[in-house]
């Protein structure tokens, strides 16, 4: 055969990699040479396809047959069923949740239905490793539509047009901030990439880093044409080995073919761009202290202004842009500004991603429309809430946003509209929690984070969060009282005004969040010592009724501290002063004789 | 690799990659193409459908027809194999039955060209159920 009739494409995605994707790839390879049909068959490694609940993921083409939690094992069926004889193997089929049917392609499976990929546009589809993959999808033709058709003023007009903003969380205007860096006169100017990406659960800049480089090599380009820069910076975190190790190829491969380097495509427009290592600190997202990160010095934010535009790297004027800001450039480019605006809502446009995590059915990285509701996302998307449990809230933005309730889940979300609801958009991490979190913690949790990550440049930040959290921790184990509600109100209110830079200004967000939605659960955790949700372990306890106890001693066996005591065929009794309440009694008990308050 | 030094160059290398991308793309829209589904059962190999695969992969490609050619399994006509199913953009599946090389090309010059029926069409006999 002169081509090859089917592909395999194989996620090779962090996640699905961490599930042996790589060695599901040779195996099929491995199956194919053993049958004769190398030649006949191609095995891809491509990006992340987002669904990774069910990785690691194997997409057959032409077919378009999606299989899921495929085992290196399985190539073996794979090839004698599907390759050879064109019968999908149904047991790696998709199983809808609801109608318990076998859906054989993406298409019509409710995670991939009302998701519009621009950002994500190559991941799952290309090998990110093959440049030639990613000009054949149009890469580098808006570079050089730049370069040959328009003025660096028609380039920032274009995206100031397509109402493109940053989407590393703050929201600010692409073009504007592209505008005012090309105004500032300079001799050497720098375009930086921000790839620090440190939400908890957020994954979409490495997904894009990994499984789509080249389109954020062509932005940078773009970038620097536009503002006037000649050198491009990567800061990413080493914590990303692959995320790097594809963009040190994609940098090879693209300097190769003269698409980065001196006079690109017979212009006098010259432009590389080196990668800058971070150690992986939540402040080195903020972009003063990711600049001072990149000079060598302590990743601490600095007064704006003046902003990186007129002063940034090196004191020379920089823009920051983020990765997936970064990402929609070059289709806006070729497909045009109009198209992209026509995207979203009246003030957010195009699309945003989305790393969905918690309590729900797919966990994965999404793409929808800026206007998308928190219902779609949660329940269409998102396949609803695990074990069939109630949603409670979800929390957007990370440790920097806050949580939203049932009475969010119709609004349309964009950048204004969450602040709007009391939360932000953040970098688009999103957790879903149901009936079994309880609120205090959740705020907890992501002070713990902030206290950690706090650069301690500020007292507000450094003192303060470490005081929002020993508080929170007081009340989760029942000595907190309403005077120490105000208290923390008070403090966040505080901390939020007094920080320099937006890690200060955002960590009270949780907890104020909670404060606002879930004041009852503070309470109950405050006046009756009780966690409504049934997690807070200091406040739990454990007791035996008596009526219901036989007397079989198994409790008594199970618990390891000695806390229960009772003689054989009579009640047992359970120590309140020893007990840890590990829950070990009540999982012994055959006769539900033990109760939990 | 060679560098490149102009937008004619870039396309150049753009066309030559869309072609070994074009399996996925199609596979990714099907509809409006020409979709073209050899049977692959035991019954089927055993007849020779693999060599009339081929040939439909590679002719299609040749002669410049959007199409994409999948397998699939037994279709239940064992005595009339190999057989080949072919679905016009918006039209109704046709199968045909004892599909060798040369009744392969008057498939693709007569029916996939023209819209103009050819000998062996297998009558349905079944109904599918979404």
């Amino acid at each position: 055969m002169s081509k090859f009739r089917m592909h395999l494409l194989v996620c090779g995605g962090t996640g699905c990699r961490a599930a042996e994707s790589s060695l599901i790839l040779e195996s099929l390879k491995r199956e194919l040479e053993e049958k004769g049909l190398g030649n006949e068959v191609q095995v891809i490694m491509t990006g992340c396809f987002g669904f990774c609940e069910k990785g690691p993921v194997v997409k057959v083409m032409p077919d378009n047959t999606f299989y899921v939690q495929v085992k290196p094992e399985d190539a073996a069926v794979i090839v004698a069923e599907h390759v050879i004889k064109g019968r999908p193997v149904q047991r790696l089929l998709y199983v809808d949740p609801k109608s318990k049917e076998h859906v054989p392609d993406s298409k019509h499976m409710g995670f991939y239905r009302k998701q519009i990929r621009i950002a994500l546009r190559n991941c799952g589809f290309i090998n990110p490793e093959n440049i030639d993959e990613y000009i054949a999808r149009e890469g580098y033709a808006a570079l050089g539509k730049c370069i040959s058709e328009l003025t660096p003023a028609d380039v920032i007009d274009s995206i100031k047009k397509s109402g493109l903003r940053g989407r590393g969380g703050a929201g600010f205007p692409t073009g504007l901030k592209w505008e005012i860096a090309s105004k500032n006169k300079a001799d050497q100017k720098y375009v930086v990439c921000n790839a620090d990406e440190g939400d908890p659960g957020a994954f979409m800049d490495r997904s894009v880093l990994e499984g789509d480089p080249h389109s954020i090599l062509e932005a940078m380009a773009i970038c620097g044409y536009a503002i006037g820069a000649s050198k491009g910076l990567i800061y990413i975190r080493a914590e990303y080995p692959l995320a790097i190790q594809r963009l040190k190829i994609a940098l090879g491969q693209a300097r190769e073919y003269g698409l980065l380097g001196k006079n690109i495509f017979g212009s006098d427009f010259s432009f590389d761009i080196e990668l800058r290592y971070g150690a992986g600190a939540f402040v080195c997202g903020e972009e003063t202290a990711l600049i001072h990160s990149m000079e060598g010095m302590r990743g601490e934010p600095t007064n704006k202004p003046p902003f990186p535009a007129e002063s940034g790297f090196l004191g020379k004027p920089s823009n920051v842009n983020n990765v997936e800001t970064f990402a929609s450039v070059p289709v806006i480019i070729s497909k045009g500004w109009e198209w992209f605006s026509s995207i979203g809502t009246e003030k957010s446009k195009g699309t945003k991603v989305f790393a969905l995590a918690g309590k729900i059915n797919n966990v994965g990285l999404i793409e929808v429309p800026m206007g998308t509701t928190l219902r779609e996302i949660i329940f269409e998307i998102g396949g609803g809430i695990k074990n069939g449990k109630k949603f409670k809230a979800v929390q957007t933005g990370g440790p920097s946003g806050g949580c939203l309730t049932e009475k969010h889940l119709d609004t349309p979300i964009d950048f204004d509209n969450l602040v709007a609801a009391g939360s932000m958009m953040g970098s688009g991490g999103m957790i879903v929690m149901d009936e079994d979190d309880c609120m205090v913690s959740i705020a907890k949790f992501f002070l713990e984070f902030t206290v950690e990550e706090s650069c301690g440049k500020c007292a507000p930040c450094r003192i303060g969060n470490k005081r929002l959290h020993e508080l929170l921790t007081h009340i989760t184990k029942g000595n907190g009282t309403m005077a120490d509600l105000d208290r923390l109100k008070n403090m966040c209110n505080v901390i939020k005004d007094t920080s320099l830079c937006g890690l200060g200004q955002t960590s009270p967000n949780p907890v104020l969040s909670t404060l606002n939605n879930f004041m009852d659960e503070y309470v109950a955790h405050v006046t009756e010592k009780r966690c409504p949700a049934g997690s807070c372990r200091e406040l739990m306890k454990y007791s035996i009724i008596v009526d219901k106890c036989v007397g079989c001693t198994a409790c008594a066996r199970g618990c390891p501290v000695n806390a229960i005591s009772g003689e054989r065929k009579g009640p047992h009794f359970i120590d309140q002063e020893k007990c840890i309440k590990c829950g070990a009694c009540f999982e012994k008990c055959k006769f539900g004789a033990v109760l939990i308050n | 690799m060679e560098k490149l030094k102009s937008l004619a160059d870039l396309k150049r290398i753009r066309e030559e990659a869309k072609v070994k991308l074009e399996l996925r793309v199609r596979g990714d829209n099907p509809e409006g193409l020409v979709q073209v589904k050899v049977a692959m059962a035991t019954c089927g190999i055993a007849s020779g459908a693999k060599p009339i695969m081929d040939f439909f992969v590679d002719e299609l490609d040749k002669r410049g027809i959007g199409a994409v050619v999948t397998q699939t399994g037994c279709m239940g006509y064992c005595y009339a194999e190999p057989t080949v199913e072919v679905q016009l953009p918006g039209q109704e599946p046709v199968v045909f039955g004892y599909v060798d090389r040369k009744k392969a090309d008057e498939i693709i010059e007569k029916y996939i060209k023209n819209g103009e029926l050819v000998e062996g069409i297998i009558p349905v006999n079944y109904e599918k159920i979404d």
